[in-house]
């Protein structure tokens, strides 16, 4: 009697394990569109961006097909608990208030900060001598703000700006000499500009983690720790055979 | 110096918000709003007392600009005027080529421009009723002792204007304190740029904002306390003769 019930038992935690390990064939993500250049839609309707491609390619390299389904970002984590889909792509930044509630992949990327000054400019290369005396543009209260306040605080004027934009009106009326910015919204908003020529000076700048943070991941549902190994295996595979940055050139370089 | 580091940090000991590094941004932030409050009212004030004059004049084409000019201040938030002298300016041709440029470069010339144009507005028009309201009988007494026009107001209406001009003067001291605060906006770290600064870096508004307010109610404090004085002083004449 005791051995019936034992093997029974067995029976039925291996019944609900293979139902919890559940294997993927189809993995669906969710994804809030648009969020340039990560996430958004070409003019023809098609939906891309740096996300988009990674994920694909992903998916390909583990062998699953994928699907999109747009979710607006307030209920993204709640659409994910609910089986929605399976998974959320879509620049969730790594966080531990969030890892409370869904297991994450590696960071897949950290966007990168930079500094971009007019093409003439005099500063080669950001260090304390060059930006001696400098007015340095930040948005006040960002991650960049602090980077800059720390390291150049002492020694270069910082102002500090409520939007982006109204830092760009002040770098086009010459009233800053250099700014501290997301590269991504440097990008589209002072590289593409036609009112003067801009460029990034020195390196892109993603260290040190207490300012930049642990960077984008993918979101799972906690018990999915499989199909989370998974996706870091094949991240780690297209970073070694160069598909990872032949897509990040795609989008975060000229 | 070196003592009073010192003292200040033992103070601040375990306070992860009120380091010596954030309150050296307040003390900054309160040099950049008195700095500011302070030179716009002593050249607005400058400015005012001729154009209330030129305001009371019996010639339209004297009085109408004027009161064009303190209707155009006076009708629109002094926010809209700053924005539209700090981001307006670059829009006029040839700006960053001028002499002009060193000075408007920085943002603190162009907010003390608009604060300076707002508040010589608003005290063109407290002067010129205050003008306006000096009794008949002072001006008849000036007239029949022989005084020139010029005289009469440099002597008569003048002095006795401007005491009756002071309680409102202050409180246009006071609302100019407190109308600094939008300087921030402009990049400027005033006190509330500091607050601003602080709250955005610490997450922490209750601290940052309530600190902040507590400068300007000891600021405010200062110029009631100002103006009292000299009310007390300068209309010591109306005083009621029994009693105090």
């Amino acid at each position: 009697m005791k051995k019936l019930l034992t093997v029974s038992l067995l029976g039925l935690a291996m019944a609900a394990g293979s139902a919890q390990a559940r294997d993927y064939d189809h993995v669906r993500f969710g994804v809030d569109v648009p969020y340039e250049p990560m996430e958004y839609r070409t003019p023809e309707g098609e939906l891309t961006g740096f996300d988009i491609e990674l994920g694909n390619a992903l998916c390909e390299e583990i062998g699953v097909t994928c699907e999109w389904i747009e979710q607006e970002w307030d209920g993204i984590i709640p659409g994910l608990l609910s089986r929605k889909y399976d998974a959320i792509m879509s620049s969730m930044t790594i966080n531990d208030e969030r890892r409370a509630t869904v297991l994450f992949s590696d960071p897949y990327i950290t966007p990168p900060s930079a500094w971009f000054a007019p093409e003439d400019t005099e500063i080669d290369e950001p260090s304390t001598e060059a930006l001696d005396g400098m007015t340095i543009g930040v948005q006040r209260g960002t991650l960049q703000d602090n980077y800059v306040t720390d390291h150049y605080g002492d020694v270069a004027d910082i102002s500090r700006y409520s939007t982006a934009d109204d830092m760009v009106l002040d770098m086009e009326a010459e009233r800053l000499d250099i700014v501290f910015l997301d590269f991504p919204v440097g990008k589209s908003t002072l590289l593409d500009s036609d009112e003067r020529e801009y460029k990034v000076v020195g390196e892109m700048i993603t260290e040190p983690k207490e300012y930049f943070g642990d960077g984008f991941g993918i979101a799972f549902r906690p018990r999915d720790e499989a199909l989370a190994e998974r996706f870091n295996e094949a991240l780690a595979t297209l970073k070694e055979d160069g598909t990872y940055d032949e897509i990040y050139k795609r989008y975060f370089e000229e | 110096m070196e003592q009073l580091n010192q003292w200040l940090a033992g103070l601040l000991e375990g306070n992860v918000i009120f380091t010596p590094q954030t309150l050296a941004y307040y003390w900054d932030g309160l040099v950049t709003t008195t700095q500011l409050v302070f030179l716009s009212l002593l050249i607005g004030l400058i400015l005012a007392v001729p154009l209330a004059i030129l305001r009371g004049s019996k010639h339209r084409w004297i009085k109408l600009p004027v009161y064009f000019y303190t209707y155009v201040f006076r009708g629109t938030p002094l926010l809209v005027q700053l924005y539209i002298i700090y981001y307006g300016v670059v829009f006029v041709d040839g700006i960053q080529e001028s002499f002009l440029w060193p000075l408007l470069r920085e943002a603190f010339y162009p907010a003390l421009i608009a604060f300076t144009l707002n508040t010589a507005a608003y005290t063109t028009e407290i002067f010129h009723g205050a003008i306006k309201a000096t009794s008949r009988g002072e001006i008849e007494a000036a007239r029949a002792y022989g005084m020139s026009q010029a005289l009469t107001m440099r002597r008569i209406i003048l002095p006795s204007a401007f005491r009756r001009a002071l309680p409102a003067y202050g409180n246009e001291v006071i609302f100019m304190l407190h109308a600094s605060a939008i300087a921030s906006v402009v990049t400027l770290m005033d006190i509330t740029g500091a607050a601003r600064f602080v709250y955005a870096r610490y997450y922490a508004p209750f601290e940052a904002f309530i600190f902040a307010a507590a400068i300007y109610l000891c600021l405010t404090f200062a110029i009631l306390y100002l103006f009292r004085y000299l009310e007390k002083r300068l209309l010591a004449h109306l005083k009621p003769l029994s009693g105090n």
